[in-house]
């Protein structure tokens, strides 16, 4: 790596560099027997070598659904990419034939899900599983293939990796699981690493170390992390930017620090009151009130405004778009400026 | 798992009394002389159903009649039929047969049943889908013996392409009709079950896993969400071919198949109560056999069942 022969190499700045991941204007729907759920609403962002971008959000935001778009897994049908770009080092992943897009899974771009037991084929060994990669992507012997997952599941941390090269998914504890599920992605030192609640079904200790692992493991190979969680706590120290979706779009982006400091939108604002915090112990926890909208019949104007308690005339009738709010922040919400700086009343209901 | 198998042993052998018994007490509880019709026109003679009477022990209680036949079991011997056959030698003689036509009819099973499963199952809705969900529906709705007769008559004597029975010449070619005819209905599950399992399977997440990894689409599908598929649908093939072994008796007799199931139906209709104890005894023996084997191959196919 650079960094080794140069000593300190300053990040370069990145407004001149190709981003290693870059989505944009992206738009996914499922064709539902109940009608057309649009999943996916314009989503844009990048991602540069060595960040960790958190995606959140709630269930249903949309924010699985653009990861799996990048990959090209989704479930089609009845899901589709109707419009936008996906670019890895500048080139469209979507306008690739099947084939050559196959080539970018796994070795550029590879992904972890959320619930390692069932997102490992329980009847293979988790070792043959790992060894598949180099079996099939670099035409290893079955032997060194072997070998190899060893190593990857030292790297990973698993105990006595050389006696559990044999055993199956179902023999190992869920933390275990998601380590095996984390050294199958980083196999073949990918780029971009795409985790998609890779935490959410553990215990919270097991979380801090798999969240440890992860942020190790792409500090270590410099790969680019996109971090899907719907828990502002799990990403906080990880994270260098977040974007926060609602109803498939996009509703602010910021480096985490200032976010975490000062929301520029109602809706990051709830989910950060929502946050059960150690001084604010006895009193009521504050959440957000209703239900996401139905993405087969999304409400005009704001997306969030049913529940938005600074609601105003506007925003019945004008969707507000992702804009700049201070240098570096967006968010999408007419009173941004307003909501960052705490300059707004809620509307009494 | 030895202990496990020494176990499921175990288990059979209450099951093997308690069948024999069974069928022991109900081919001589039949209503009827055993001796009626047996010399022609006549009645027997006194000194013949003497000698038969106590050759079967016809005239002690039925427990004590059928411990001396199990005793007799348990050392081979299978007893002698009413004109002085060895049961054993003719089970023997027609065993190899019935062995022959369950191999055709699994051999059908696995390819058809399989490949249409599959053919269906990557192409749900398609035209080929409706056309397998349709013609098994059709298959699973008509008797067997119309099945057996139908095919007979055409494939077998309209149009000459199959042999139309067996008969002496029990060979591999021969049994290709009554092989099919014996396979149609569990072709027909089995087609419709590889369906199911594998479409199902299709949308696992570790199938989706398996797109992410970068796998080229045969080896998602031919392997990772095939592997899981043909769990239950090689489960299923086998303990049908434990009831295969049993002989099929409406098959073998319209095709004249010198197997189990016709030696049974002509013994049944004959009254000789020695040849069908001996005969269903061991069918049930190769029935408990193959299933214990069955489930010992479920075990090896889904690491996820142990038999500790």
């Amino acid at each position: 790596m650079a960094t080794t022969q140069a000593g300190i190499v300053p990040r370069p700045d990145q407004a001149g560099v190709t981003p290693l991941l870059e989505v944009e204007d992206l738009h996914v729907e499922f064709r539902t027997r109940d009608g057309v759920a649009k999943a996916v609403n314009g989503v844009s962002y990048t991602l540069h070598e060595g960040e960790t971008l958190a995606v959140l959000g709630e269930s249903g935001s949309g924010k699985s659904v653009t990861a799996q778009a990048i990959m090209g897994i989704l479930d089609s049908p009845p899901g589709f990419v109707t419009g936008g770009a996906v670019r890895f080092r500048g080139q469209d992943l979507l306008a690739l034939p099947d084939d050559e897009r196959r080539a970018y899974r796994g070795r550029s771009i590879s992904m972890i899900f959320q619930d390692a037991l069932s997102a490992l084929n329980p009847v293979f060994p988790v070792g043959w599983q790992i060894a598949e990669m180099f079996r099939v992507h670099e035409g290893l012997s079955k032997k060194d293939a072997r070998k190899r997952a060893i190593e990857l599941m030292e790297q990973v941390r698993i105990p006595a990796a050389r006696e559990r090269v044999g055993d199956y998914p179902h023999q190992f504890s869920g933390g275990m699981r998601q380590r095996i599920m984390i050294a199958m992605a980083i196999a073949l030192d990918p780029d971009v690493l795409i985790a998609d609640e890779p935490t959410t079904a553990l215990d919270v200790t097991v979380q801090a170390q798999i969240m440890q692992l992860l942020a190790d493991l792409q500090r270590d190979r410099n790969m680019g992390l996109i971090l899907i969680a719907h828990d502002l706590g799990v990403v906080a120290d990880v994270a260098d930017k977040i974007e926060v979706m609602y109803s498939g779009r996009i509703m602010e982006q910021a480096p985490v620090h200032d976010i975490y400091a000062a929301p520029a939108h109602p809706y990051t604002k709830g989910l950060l009151e929502s946050i059960p915090r150690v001084d604010l112990k006895g009193q009521e926890l504050s959440a957000i009130k209703g239900l996401p909208p139905n993405l087969t019949n999304i409400p005009a104007g704001c997306e969030f405004r049913p529940r938005c308690p600074y609601a105003r005339e506007i925003c019945k009738e004008q969707r507000p778009p992702l804009a700049e709010v201070v240098p570096g922040r967006f968010s999408a919400c007419h009173f941004a400026q307003e909501v960052l700086e705490g300059d707004i009343e809620p509307v009494q209901q | 798992m030895g202990r496990y198998v020494a176990r499921r042993l175990l288990q059979m052998i209450p099951v093997v009394i308690g069948t024999t018994f069974i069928i022991y007490a109900l081919v001589w509880a039949l209503p009827g002389d055993p001796f009626a019709g047996r010399c022609g026109a006549r009645p027997c003679p006194a000194a013949y159903v003497a000698e038969m009477t106590d050759k079967y022990n016809l005239d002690d209680p039925l427990p004590i009649a059928y411990l001396q036949y199990f005793g007799n079991l348990l050392t081979g011997d299978f007893g002698e039929t009413f004109q002085g056959l060895s049961v054993g030698e003719e089970l023997l003689r027609a065993y190899p047969t019935t062995v022959r036509l369950a191999l055709v009819a699994i051999a059908f099973e696995i390819l058809i049943g399989i490949g249409a499963g599959i053919l269906a199952g990557l192409r749900r809705g398609s035209f080929l889908d409706n056309l397998v969900l349709v013609s098994t529906l059709v298959v699973v709705s008509i008797p067997v013996f119309v099945i057996g007769s139908v095919l007979q008559l055409f494939l077998g004597m309209r149009w000459g392409i199959f042999p139309a029975t067996v008969g002496g010449d029990a060979s591999l070619y021969n049994l290709i009709l009554p092989g099919f005819v014996l396979a149609a209905l569990s072709l027909a599950y089995v087609a419709r079950l590889t369906r199911t399992s594998l479409a199902e399977n299709r949308r696992a997440d570790y199938v989706r896993t398996a797109v992410a990894k970068g796998m080229p689409q045969r080896r998602v599908i031919g392997i990772h969400a095939m592997r899981n598929s043909l769990i239950p649908v090689i489960t299923f093939i086998g303990a049908d071919f434990g009831a295969l072994l049993g002989g099929a008796i409406v098959t073998e007799g319209i095709f004249n198949v010198p197997g189990v199931g016709n030696l049974i139906f002509r013994s049944i209709t004959a009254r000789d109560g020695v040849m069908v104890t001996g005969a269903v005894t061991v069918l049930v023996l190769v029935f408990l056999l193959v299933n214990l084997l069955v489930d010992l191959v479920y075990g090896w196919l889904d690491p996820r069942i142990s038999h500790g």
